[in-house]
């Protein structure tokens, strides 16, 4: 075991991780249990993260890989009780059904709202296409996708 | 109580967020594995390397020496109780041809041995130290292999019981008829016939399957686990490990999906039976690998449909024949068989005769089970496709051909009666069904008039279009059961208790509507507990398209018994009789206009005068199964070069009585099209000559994402289901049988070619359409 010194949600942390450690075993490990496994492979897109502002797969992430970034996962998006837009989007559009994909999914929006805050419909396909969700068909999804980037560029305005 | 229409609904039709999504978004640790997995056993299983074989012997030696390896599990040190994975009811349609270690392997992949250790790697490690002797065994890798003479026997062994036929792998024989079918075929003018095939597909929730267990400070096991069935769970692991019931508690979480490949007991015997053993608690998870080869997958079927018209284009005989591949083992193997002619046969009810036969065989192949559709994903192939043959021989549009045919509102189908699940069924008179309107709806929204017939070209693209339609059911007449059980808080809140398994359904949200419609509060006053095995009433589980119509009216049955209450209480209060006293707005509402509150109500009931707990419980077993509709259009373009087929636009009009939450309803449709969309083009289990699943990985076996969606529109066409709850019918399962015929009556529009196999893959159209070419060119 090595101490690997982590920023994750804006709290600097040392963990204890083994050199062959993803990313997505340590976080869960701590507690970051928002961040879902489901393929291990890289295929699935359930444990997304995102480190220094991009959406990666956190399976394909060696944890030494990730030590002085800034790790953001699913617990550091909502402040408190205020959920951010994308979340609150994808409850008032009806695009959680398990919510295992959720997650990861909201996380790559983030991703692409925060480099394009008016994205096109193939835009947002794009940015999702590597989150795979088996209950939906991405249509609520994508209308989440599109109402969030709408009031958060209304809030900027604002 | 004046009657309720879907105009007076308050909380009901509203696309209420769901009660658990706040979490859900937040990432809270709401799933099986998100507990702390810090002192857990580690459990991992060893799987066949052969197909078909004898364990001769077993040295689990050198594993026991190998450190933090705490317990080896093999067929000599475990129950031998013969049983079914299959979560059914009791006693279970499916043969007890299953037991958790056997002597014998049977697919590539099947349990040989489980190891649980201090960590996950000691485990693996271990499992690669057992020493297994194979005596290998000649296997059986198709459907007719099975059926061959002298094929070899896969349950040759003594003590299963419930097979049709061991000694021809022979698992289950349906055969019913109506009429005299093959009269009816000498009296019709046009005689159609089509053989179709299905694959091996899979499930792939995101969350593979997952169990932790433990033993509680009463020495009671505790199973946390993924199911869609856990009062099944906790039956069928009493049954296999020789507890009592009463010892075992079954505690679904959040589930990451089911599709059916959740009604089955395949890990929660392991892991009870590590903590039993260690007093351990125990946690087991599949590899996205193992999933693939040792979780369960659709039946893949061979159907032959003849269909027999008169010159008016009404049906006058069909026919179907299905042979299914149920694997190793028979979980499901007979129902999802009948389901191939019980939910598609009546659809055509103008059919004065008909003939439904069918075998389930054994293979030494993966083990398929329940999947969304149920056997009818499989029927509807062959005769939506066949009815847009006959449609094309008749001259008449397939529109038109559907319209003769199809049944109506206020008749009936001797199928209905003669074939149910796996025995016979249950007559009825369908009471609901907005089926015309569906079609003249979708029609219009795709574009038939316009498009079909038109080959219309882009570069190498020609466009085409191809309808279809369908019913299921809303669960198992008779058969199903759920209860509910709800309990009033002093604060005018409720506890609403359900055994019903929301596997990411949305069950508890919308169970929580129609009691909150019921007790005239918003749903934010209902606290929903479901699926735990010591706290709710028993819920058959999360399939046969059940939840919404049989818990929902058990749900309803509850709520009006606790309203009874909650007038009763309020009738001194208020000085006013029953009669003129309702609940609106978290209120008694006397017809004077004088009110109490429901907190109000509660507070005297439990602490004031004549106490008693405010609380009802109630159950439902359902005496009919109305079947949902559906319509499906698509557009579909082929690629002339490549053979690439590409969804264009899919339309599909579903009646499903009334939605109880619109945007969920939509959600179940739109998951299950795009399911089907996949099943239709993609997604395939490639098996090879050994029988070894080639592709056990997300990147190998193609489930749509993103970017391989068409534009979908789900659109639904109320109905009122008189015998619904709030006149709702199911919407589970019905969308995932669209894509496959209606994509391939669209590729028919567009290029001319019949596809009889699932999926389109470019090379297989490619084949078909040079086939098709080489045909016309010896003209």
């Amino acid at each position: 075991m090595t101490s690997r010194k982590l920023t994750i949600n804006g709290v600097r942390r040392t963990v204890d991780a083994s050199p062959g450690d993803t990313l997505l075993e340590v976080l869960r490990r701590e507690g970051y249990v928002g961040v879902k496994k489901g393929c291990g492979s890289g295929d699935c897109g359930a444990c997304t993260v995102l480190l220094d502002g991009r959406a990666v797969n956190a399976c394909l992430v060696l944890t030494a890989k990730a030590e002085g970034k800034v790790i953001v996962t699913i617990e550091g998006l909502a402040k408190g009780d205020a959920l951010h837009p994308i979340q609150a989007a994808f409850l008032d559009e009806g695009a959680v059904q398990c919510g295992y994909c959720t997650p990861g999914m909201v996380l790559s929006a983030y991703d692409l709202l925060s480099r394009n805050p008016a994205p096109s419909e193939g835009e947002i396909r794009e940015a999702i296409s590597g989150n795979l969700c088996r209950c939906t068909g991405y249509v609520k999804q994508i209308r989440a996708i599109q109402a969030a980037a709408e009031q958060m560029r209304g809030g900027r305005n604002g | 109580m004046a009657e309720r229409t879907r105009e007076s609904f308050v909380v009901v039709g509203q696309s209420v967020r769901k009660v658990d999504g706040v979490g859900l978004v937040k990432g809270k640790p709401k799933f099986v594995a998100d507990v702390d997995l810090s002192n857990v056993l580690h459990i991992k299983i060893l799987g066949s390397p052969h197909a078909h074989a004898r364990i001769v012997r077993i040295d689990t030696s050198a594993a026991a020496q190998i450190p933090d390896v705490v317990a080896i599990l093999t067929h000599e040190n475990t129950p031998s109780t013969r049983h079914t994975t299959a979560g059914q009811g009791y006693p279970e349609p499916s043969p007890y041809d299953a037991r958790m270690f056997d002597t014998k392997v049977r697919f590539i992949g099947d349990r040989v041995a489980a190891v649980a250790a201090e960590t996950a790697a000691a485990a693996e490690e271990a499992l690669r130290a057992i020493r297994v002797t194979y005596e290998q065994l000649p296997a059986v890798l198709s459907i007719d292999e099975a059926r061959a003479e002298g094929a070899p026997v896969i349950h040759d062994e003594a003590d299963s019981t419930g097979i049709y036929e061991a000694a021809r792998n022979v698992v289950a024989d349906v055969d019913i008829d109506v009429g005299d079918v093959e009269r009816g075929f000498t009296e019709s003018d046009v005689v159609i016939e089509a053989t179709c095939e299905t694959q091996y597909a899979q499930h792939t929730p995101v969350e593979t399957h997952v169990v932790h267990s433990y033993l509680d400070s009463d020495d009671r096991l505790v199973l946390r686990t993924s199911t869609q069935v856990p009062f099944h769970v906790r039956r069928i692991v009493a049954q296999t490990l020789g507890i009592p019931i009463q010892r075992i508690r079954v505690i679904k979480p959040r589930v990451g999906g089911g599709f059916g490949t959740k009604q089955e007991v395949l890990l929660e015997d392991i892991a009870g039976w590590v903590t039993l053993q260690t007093g351990r608690a125990a946690f087991i998870s599949l590899s996205r690998a193992e999933e693939f080869v040792a979780a369960r997958t659709r039946h893949p079927m061979r159907v032959r449909v003849k269909l027999g018209a008169k010159k008016d284009g009404v049906l006058h005989a069909i026919e179907m024949e299905a042979t299914s591949n149920t694997g190793a083992y028979g979980a499901h193997g007979l129902t999802v068989l009948a389901n191939t002619g019980s939910k598609t046969l009546p659809l055509y009810n103008k059919a004065k005769n008909a003939h439904f036969y069918g075998q389930a065989v054994y293979t030494n192949l993966p083990v398929p089970g329940a999947y969304r559709g149920y056997g009818a994903t499989q029927g509807y192939f062959p005769l939506e496709t066949a009815m847009d043959e006959l449609a094309e021989r008749l001259g008449l549009d397939p529109i038109e051909l559907r319209r003769r045919n199809h049944i109506r509102a206020g008749e009936t189908s001797p199928i209905f009666e003669k074939l149910g699940e796996g025995r016979e069924g249950v007559s009825q008179t369908v009471k609901s069904c907005e089926l015309e309107q569906c079609i003249a709806v979708g029609a219009e929204r795709i574009g038939w008039r316009e498009k079909r017939g038109t080959q219309r070209r882009e570069g190498p693209w020609v466009h085409g279009v191809g309808m279809s339609i369908m019913m299921q059911g809303s669960g198992i007449p008779q058969i199903d059961m759920a209860a509910a059980t709800i309990k009033m808080n002093e604060d005018g809140s409720f506890n609403l208790l359900v055994g019903a398994t929301d596997i990411g359904t949305g069950s508890d949200t919308i169970l929580a509507q129609i009691a909150a419609e019921v007790l005239g509060v918003p749903v934010s006053r209902m606290i929903v507990t479901s699926s735990d095995t010591d706290l709710t009433p028993f819920d058959v589980g999360a399939y046969a398209s059940s939840t919404t119509y049989v818990s929902g009216m058990a749900v309803q049955r509850a709520a009006e018994k606790v309203r009874e209450q909650i007038l009763s209480v309020a009738v001194p209060m208020l000085k006013a009789s029953v009669e003129d006293l309702r609940l609106a707005g978290e209120h008694v509402v006397g017809s004077g206009g004088a009110r109490v509150s429901l907190a109000e109500v509660c507070r005297r009931a439990m602490y004031s005068s004549d106490q008693f707990q405010i609380a009802a419980t109630a159950s439902c077993v359902p005496t009919e199964s109305p079947p949902p509709f559906l319509a499906n259009f698509a557009e579909v373009a082929v690629d002339l070069e490549t053979g690439r087929v590409k969804v264009v636009h899919y339309v599909a009009t579903v009646d499903c009585g009334v939605a109880i939450n619109p945007l969920m309803a939509e959600g179940q449709m739109e998951g299950a099209i795009v399911n089907g969309i996949g099943y239709a083009l993609s997604e395939e289990m490639l098996i090879s000559s050994t029988g070894r699943v080639r592709n056990p990985s997300l990147f190998d076996y193609k489930i749509p994402g993103a970017l391989d969606v068409p534009n979908l529109e789900v659109i639904l066409v109320g109905s009122y289901e008189p015998t619904g709850p709030m006149g709702a019918k199911s919407v589970g399962e019905i969308g995932i049988n669209g894509p496959i015929p209606t994509i391939a009556n669209a590729i028919y529009d567009a290029v001319g070619i019949r596809l009889r196999r699932t999926p389109f893959t470019p090379e297989r159209v490619l084949t078909a359409l040079e086939g098709e070419r080489r045909r016309k060119g010896e003209r």
